[in-house]
């Protein structure tokens, strides 16, 4: 059960990250994109996650993809032309060796089939929020307050950028 | 029960997926979207670890991961409205103000 669940969630995660590499219109490549967050969702949800999964669901397909619609209509550029980035041969030339590379590292890799087993801690196990909410406000409670400092940044620095002829003085 | 070394399998599926429309594409918007998608490869990782490995941390982790996935979002779709305000296009091979 649990190995359908993984086979089709991860191969439509897989399709849905190649739509969103190969689809010319950034709008299709967007929805995409779109799907492929609501499987990922789903693969926490078999991960036992699930209040990852929510949040993923809140702030990925709700708001961070809502902002590249957004910027994608707004700009609204009809892309005619080539596809792809210009490259030199050269760099096609050291993609296969990088390629050659990756192949044989991954052949001389042991993939182990088990990690040892580690056992439970001996508390009560709580559920997924309750046990991340404790973990967060205790030990990285300097980290939450961080992030919450990126994200002011981020705010005012999007709004800076975004709006144009500024004087700086 | 799925083995771990699958999903460290997808996870890095994923990441070169992400990596090669970063570096093929020219649409900046779809190698902000690839960016994303590697991003997300990270996050299955993180959660597939924390399962297997029974630590919370690894959550705690991928929290922060999407909060910055957040910010970069925002900064960069600013730098996007910027430079095309100022080119025209927003096609990254013509961006290059900053050569000399």
């Amino acid at each position: 059960m649990q190995m359908a669940l993984f086979a089709y969630f991860g191969g439509a995660v897989v399709l849905s990250a190649l739509f969103v590499v190969y689809f010319r219109n950034p709008i299709y490549s967007a929805m995409s994109l779109l799907a492929m967050f609501m499987h990922i969702a789903g693969l926490y949800v078999i991960l036992e996650a699930e209040f990852l999964a929510g949040v993923q669901l809140l702030v990925y397909a709700g708001a961070i993809l809502v902002l590249y619609l957004f910027v994608v209509m707004l700009l609204n550029v009809q892309s005619r032309g080539r596809f792809l980035q210009k490259q030199t041969p050269a760099v096609a030339g050291l993609g296969v060796l990088a390629a050659v590379e990756i192949v044989v590292l991954l052949l001389q890799t042991r993939f182990y089939p088990e990690l040892p087993a580690i056992p439970h801690p001996g508390v009560p196990t709580l559920g997924n929020s309750e046990t991340i909410g404790m973990v967060l406000y205790t030990q990285y409670l300097f980290p939450f307050e961080i992030a919450s400092l990126v994200l002011l940044i981020a705010l005012v620095g999007a709004i800076v950028m975004a709006k144009g002829k500024l004087k700086y003085r | 029960m799925v083995p771990l070394s699958w999903y460290v399998a997808l996870s890095s599926v994923l990441f070169l997926i992400g990596l090669v429309g970063v570096l093929i594409r020219r649409n900046i918007v779809i190698v902000l979207l690839c960016i994303e998608i590697m991003l997300n490869a990270v996050n299955i990782n993180f959660v597939a670890f924390s399962k297997y490995q029974h630590v919370i941390d690894a959550q705690i982790f991928v929290f922060f991961v999407i909060t910055v996935a957040a910010a970069e979002v925002a900064i960069g779709l600013g730098i996007i409205i910027a430079i095309f305000r100022l080119r025209e296009t927003i096609n990254i091979d013509e961006f290059n103000i900053l050569k000399f």
